[in-house]
């Protein structure tokens, strides 16, 4: 990996894996290494069972519970994808545990497991209306008293259904209807000139490295695993570039290289002082 | 007939009788009278949102008995902004503001663990002084952040002068980051491949003179006010212990987990940019009680000024950000020469750059502990997702077990020793 991101233990992946494919069985729906970062798909029911296999197999020892993030992929049968962060203080190693839920069906919480689990599911509930069953305290915890919906949902819409406002007339705080007093606006970058995703005759020709990028940080339909794993099997290969300044020369010896024009030759000699302009005889003040 | 003889009969020790009354019939309570204090209820309060010692828009809604509290319900979300949600709606540049405002007290360790993601994701290489720039203004900040923490924590506690004094070293951290990135508090100084700008020698130099001779001499002699005050230790010493099992199951990290005696530092364990090369001690507590977390607090700004000085002493000429032009934008002088180059400037000034689809969680040792990103992208020129991990909530969270049986007064001193800022805890 090019990137200085931090290094925990990544060369425990595959044993990583190996293990929790031992240790959660058939809970397992799948098991991947992307970007370096252990990935396992786990049934909904079989979650508390997997997380405290994860926690209480030596060899796994994942004791911290770091974070629980929700995605919402609306495309998806199952819309939410819940993704649990965790991490080991004895391995020093991270993993990621994903379940998929939809709005109707509780995943089971894992509060039993880590009390901290507590807050963190109070937030996936209220951003995305996800719920956890067994969770004592489902509470919204970071939107107002009152708040109806769940914003972090693809389909809420940024700007919200309601603002706040001081009415002076009822001498408090009211709610009503959001106006926006210009269009919400969003932009479609997305060029169609870049990274189309269909194949052009001949493209089967093309080296799978071809494929790649010309330079990161350009449109391409590839994976960010794919890529790095193209870039660290030739890393070795492309020289890093010496220059900070990718587009100028660094020498220029004529004025072509520069795009400046040639100098213009003056007929008249320039005056020394330019406010002052000369006369024949004494001027004005002489 | 005679009052006193049935007297007993008449007059339970919980009576709700008026004294007046007693004194006509003649009654004694038999009891002494506090002892017959069983019809006293715990009573709730309200601890903020609007009270100094919150830290910012903090709720407790505590349960008393007495003066001892029996449960807090921390309320938090008061000052949400919906930072995620508008993270999406912006490409992965204009994304970059967002966490200077997350944590305000140390805006430059938040946009490290963003542009450390968007690296992962993009596989970027990074310039080696590109890495010591940010290494080192990320240790600034951490003495910065620290410097608000401890004074706002023995002013918490009832001390006064410390905090003026390490307010004074806050106020010279800040004019450093100004100077290196035009802003006080707001950096935006950190990119996705480098950092904005090269800074100046002369402020290099003027931090140097600062690490040697002010900040040892005003640090010192404020802690030196508190560290072995004995009102001080009586205000911390043995206030809400938190033992290993506990801090681990609670998911602490950074000085909270380091007090409870787990030698637990993302920089030392999984060393990010040049943190590999960095040689510096990282301190434990031994009882994990409010005074550790002090102490330890006190030796990571000193190990912080030492990673700074290796830094001065080590970082190399060269280029401070990745010559990717597709990810980061051109030099002024560049575009005035290059037509491929004001293209690439327009570009990324308006569409951003693609990042390639995967998910990675990448965390960072803030001055407050594990501060996460998790970075959703579907290959786009916005993120798809960005989760971020604040220190505040599980630590937080763990207010109520921790401040259990302990006195009202000692809330101040549990929450100013957990560090919490409410720009990251509610986002």
């Amino acid at each position: 990996m090019l990137a200085p991101a931090p290094a925990w233990a990544t060369n425990l992946n595959d044993a990583t894996v190996d293990a929790a494919r031992a240790a959660i069985g058939s809970a397992l729906i799948d098991a991947q290494i992307r970007v370096g970062e252990v990935q396992l798909y786990v049934h909904r029911d079989g979650i508390v069972a997997a997380l405290t296999a994860l926690r209480d197999t030596p060899g796994l020892e994942y004791q911290q519970l770091m974070e629980i993030a929700g995605v919402d992929y609306p495309a998806q049968a199952e819309r939410f994808d819940v993704v649990y962060n965790l991490l080991s203080l004895t391995r020093n190693h991270r993993i990621q545990v994903h379940v998929a839920t939809d709005e109707d069906h509780p995943i089971p919480s894992v509060t039993d497991i880590w009390p901290v689990a507590g807050w963190l599911e109070r937030e996936v509930f209220d951003l995305y209306g996800v719920i956890f069953e067994g969770n004592r305290d489902l509470r919204r915890i970071l939107t107002d008293y009152g708040f109806r919906g769940h914003p972090l949902r693809k389909d809420f819409p940024m700007t919200g259904y309601t603002e706040l406002r001081y009415s002076e007339e009822e001498k408090r705080v009211v709610t009503q209807p959001v106006s926006l007093a210009q269009d919400f606006r969003t932009f479609d970058f997305m060029s169609p000139w870049e990274g189309a995703e269909y194949a052009l005759p001949g493209d089967e020709k093309a080296a799978p490295g071809a494929a790649l990028p010309q330079e990161k940080g350009a449109q391409t339909p590839l994976s960010a695993d794919t890529i790095q794993k193209a870039g660290t099997s030739e890393a070795g290969k492309t020289p890093p570039k010496a220059s900070s300044e990718p587009y100028a020369k660094t020498t220029a010896d004529s004025t072509a290289d520069t795009g400046k024009g040639k100098a213009e030759t003056d007929a008249t000699p320039k005056p020394a002082d330019p406010d002052v302009i000369p006369s024949k005889q004494a001027g004005q003040n002489q | 007939m005679s009052a006193h003889d049935d007297a007993p009969t008449m007059a339970p020790a919980t009576t709700a009788m008026d004294p007046h009354v007693e004194e006509v019939l003649g009654i004694e309570t038999p009891a002494h009278p506090t002892e017959g204090d069983v019809t006293i209820q715990n009573y709730t309060i309200n601890f903020g949102p609007q009270h100094p010692a919150a830290h910012g828009v903090l709720r407790l809604v505590m349960e008393l008995d007495g003066e001892v509290v029996e449960r807090i319900d921390p309320h938090v979300g008061l000052l949400h902004r919906g930072t995620e949600k508008l993270i999406e709606y912006k490409t992965y540049i204009q994304a970059l503001p967002y966490f200077d405002r997350l944590d305000y007290c140390s805006p430059m360790c938040m946009e490290h663990s963003w542009v450390l993601a968007v690296e992962k994701l993009l596989d970027l290489e990074v310039p080696i002084r590109a890495q010591y720039l940010r290494v080192f203004f990320a240790e600034l900040t951490r003495i910065c952040n620290h410097m608000l923490n401890l004074g706002s924590h023995v002013m918490d506690v009832g001390a006064m002068t410390p905090n003026l004094w390490l307010f004074e070293i806050r106020e010279d951290c800040m004019n450093f980051l100004e100077r290196a990135s035009g802003a006080r508090m707001h950096h935006n100084y950190m990119r996705p491949g480098g950092v904005h700008q090269d800074v100046p020698l002369k402020l290099l130099t003027d931090i140097a003179d600062w690490l040697d001779t002010r900040l040892p001499r005003l640090f010192e002699d404020a802690i030196s006010l508190v560290a072995d005050n004995r009102i001080f230790k009586q205000r911390n010493v043995d206030i809400a212990i938190v033992s290993r099992e506990d801090a681990i199951a609670w998911g602490f990290s950074g000085p909270m987990i380091r007090a409870a005696g787990i030698p637990w530092d993302l920089r030392k364990q999984q060393p990010y940019d040049v943190y590999a090369k960095m040689d510096f001690e990282v301190p434990v507590g031994t009882r994990g009680d409010c005074y550790d977390r002090f102490m330890v607090r006190v030796e990571e700004v000193r190990q912080s000024a030492r990673i700074m000085k290796q830094c001065l002493a080590e970082m190399p000429e060269g280029p401070i950000a990745s010559d990717d032009r597709k990810v980061v934008p051109p030099k002024r002088a560049e575009m005035k020469r290059s037509m491929e180059a004001l293209i690439h400037h327009f570009k990324l000034y308006t569409e951003g750059f693609h990042v390639p689809a995967g998910e990675v969680y990448v965390a960072t040792e803030s001055p407050k502990g594990e501060f996460g990103v998790y970075l959703v992208s579907d290959g786009t020129n916005k993120p798809y997702r960005c989760k971020i991990r604040p220190t505040a909530f599980s630590h937080l969270q763990a207010m109520d077990f921790m401040s259990r049986g302990h006195m009202l007064a000692d809330t101040t001193a549990i929450l100013g020793a957990m560090d919490i800022v409410f720009g990251e805890c509610d986002r």
